[in-house]
Order: structure tokens, then C-alpha cells, then sequence
């Protein structure tokens, strides 16, 4: 019997108990979990990566190292959490070994003050997005994101983007909170910046 | 309140994490700054439009792989 410790405040989440039956042997439950979490774990290992096929190996062994370890993991974490760092380190091993020599790592301290002060300070159309295609703007998004330094895009991806909190993101990465934090901060205004080229008013839009 | 004062607690301000006290001077500054305003409204546009689009679905078939790897380690295993 495993004794699931929760902290004395907080309600068990459902995951706790889905991992409980899997641990007892219930692979239903496991492939619960995997339904609930396999298209996030996909996108952040593909936003790490940049390569498809990289990504889908991520998720799948990320998967499969959480199912053999599932003995390993305490409830005072969130599964997901737990479930984000594993995928996480899969795709940084998986980043390594295509950029061999070169220097992967999610905490090496960036010191760029590239986007820290904003530039481009025209106001956007009221509606940007309607701007551009679907197929176009997802272009748009995924070039202007894969442009950031590793180490921040993988922090706006949990954040803003899977809706990790600033500490579920730094437990995921291993980083203190003020360390997420201003590099949250130095992402969006990087993005902001970025994406004013394409959403910004132009002159004869009218209005001002 | 300048524009780097106001910058650095831009994040808490997105995140409606800042302090009461600070509140109103963020308020403030924003009333006479109309560039603090474009980068506040713009960088809370950014989030949002990279949080409603899906830029990576998953590919095809990637879920019935994982089901079937999934199975395969647990007949080795599970019993
Ligand atoms: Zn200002």
C-alpha cells in the first residue's frame, strides 16, 4: 500500500486517483492520464525540439518513463507537473543530440537585453488575427516563437501558453520563481515585439 | 512612476498578481503614459492570441502508437 501524501490544505486532485489504480495495475487509468495530457505533452516537446519526429519520440517515451516510475511519484506534486519535467527532459536530450557540440541547456543564464525595453510602439489593429489565414497566422506564431532563446520560449510555452502557474513552471524546470518570472516577462515583450511588425496599424488605416 | 518601474512589474500586472498598494500608482502611470498603455494592451494581446491558437496538433496516429507501446510494456510488466 502506498500512503498518497496530500498537503493538509488541498483537495486531492482526480489525478491522484487515476494514478493510484494504475500503480495497482489498471492500465485504463494510465491511458486516461495519457488521453488528458498527450497533446500538451506533444506541443511543449515540439516547441523545445522544433523537430516532429524528436517531439513525437518525446511523448512517447516521456509516457513510458512516467508508467515505469509511477512508484516514484509523491502526491504533493501534480502528476501533470511531474509528467511536464520528465517531457521536458526528454526533449532537451533529445535537443542535445541533434545539436551536438553545441550547448543546450533550459537554465544557462541569458543575458540578453534584446527585448527588455520596448520599441515598436504603435498600436495594433483591433482585431490582428483577422489579418492574416489560419494556416498563415500559425506560421506567423511558430516562426516568431521559435526565434526566442530555449531557455525563454520554454518558459512562455508552460506559462502562457499550457497554463502552468509561474511555480508549477519553475518546479517543471527546475527554477526559482524569479528566475521564471523575468524570463517570462523578457519572452512576451520579445513576442509583443516580434508580432507588432504584422498586427500593427498602418497608416491609411484609419483612425488614430 | 517611470516606464522601467512600470516594465518591471508589467508581468504581476498581466498575471493580476500586483499588490494593492502598487495598484494605483501603475494606475496612474498608465493615465499619462500612452506608451506604457500600447505595451500593456499588446503584450496581453500576444498571450491571448498564442493561447487561442493551436500551432501543433497531434500528428496522426501518435496516439494509437502510444497506446499499442503503452500495452506492450505493460504485458511485460504490469503482471
Ligand atoms: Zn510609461
Amino acid at each position: 500500500m502506498s500512503a498518497i501524501q496530500t498537503t493538509r490544505s488541498e483537495e486531492v486532485h482526480p489525478d491522484v486517483l487515476l494514478v493510484e489504480r494504475a500503480r495497482g495495475g489498471d492500465v485504463e487509468a494510465f491511458e486516461q492520464l495519457v488521453k488528458q495530457y498527450d497533446r500538451r505533452i506533444f506541443r511543449i516537446a515540439q516547441h523545445i525540439t522544433q523537430n516532429r519526429e524528436d517531439a513525437e519520440d518525446v511523448v512517447q517515451d516521456a509516457f513510458l518513463k512516467a508508467y515505469e516510475k509511477l512508484e516514484q511519484f509523491q502526491g504533493n506534486s501534480k502528476f501533470y507537473t511531474w509528467l511536464v519535467r520528465i517531457a521536458v527532459n526528454e526533449s532537451l536530450m533529445r535537443l542535445r543530440k541533434r545539436r551536438t557540440g553545441r550547448m543546450v541547456s533550459i537554465d544557462e543564464d541569458i543575458e540578453t537585453e534584446e527585448g527588455s525595453m520596448p520599441r515598436d510602439l504603435a498600436e495594433w489593429r483591433p482585431d490582428p488575427e483577422m489579418m492574416y489565414g489560419q494556416s498563415e497566422l500559425a506560421e506567423i506564431l511558430r516562426k516568431t516563437v521559435q526565434g526566442l532563446p530555449p531557455g525563454f520560449r520554454v518558459v512562455f510555452v508552460l506559462r502562457d501558453v499550457e497554463g502552468l502557474s509561474t511555480e508549477e513552471t519553475a518546479e517543471a524546470l527546475g527554477l526559482s520563481v524569479p528566475a521564471v518570472k523575468s524570463r517570462l516577462l523578457r519572452a512576451r515583450l520579445q513576442l509583443r515585439e516580434r508580432l507588432s511588425r504584422y498586427f500593427r496599424k498602418k497608416d491609411g488605416d484609419g483612425g488614430k | 512612476m517611470t516606464c522601467s518601474e512600470f516594465l518591471a512589474e508589467l508581468g504581476d500586472l498581466l498575471d493580476d498578481r500586483v499588490a494593492t498598494s502598487l495598484r494605483s500608482d501603475l494606475e496612474m502611470h498608465l493615465k499619462g503614459c500612452e506608451h506604457c498603455v500600447i505595451t500593456l494592451n499588446t503584450t496581453r494581446k500576444t498571450i491571448e492570441i498564442y493561447r487561442r491558437h493551436e500551432i501543433y496538433e497531434l500528428p496522426e496516429g501518435l496516439r494509437e502508437r502510444l497506446h499499442a507501446a503503452i500495452l506492450a510494456k505493460c504485458k511485460k510488466g504490469c503482471e
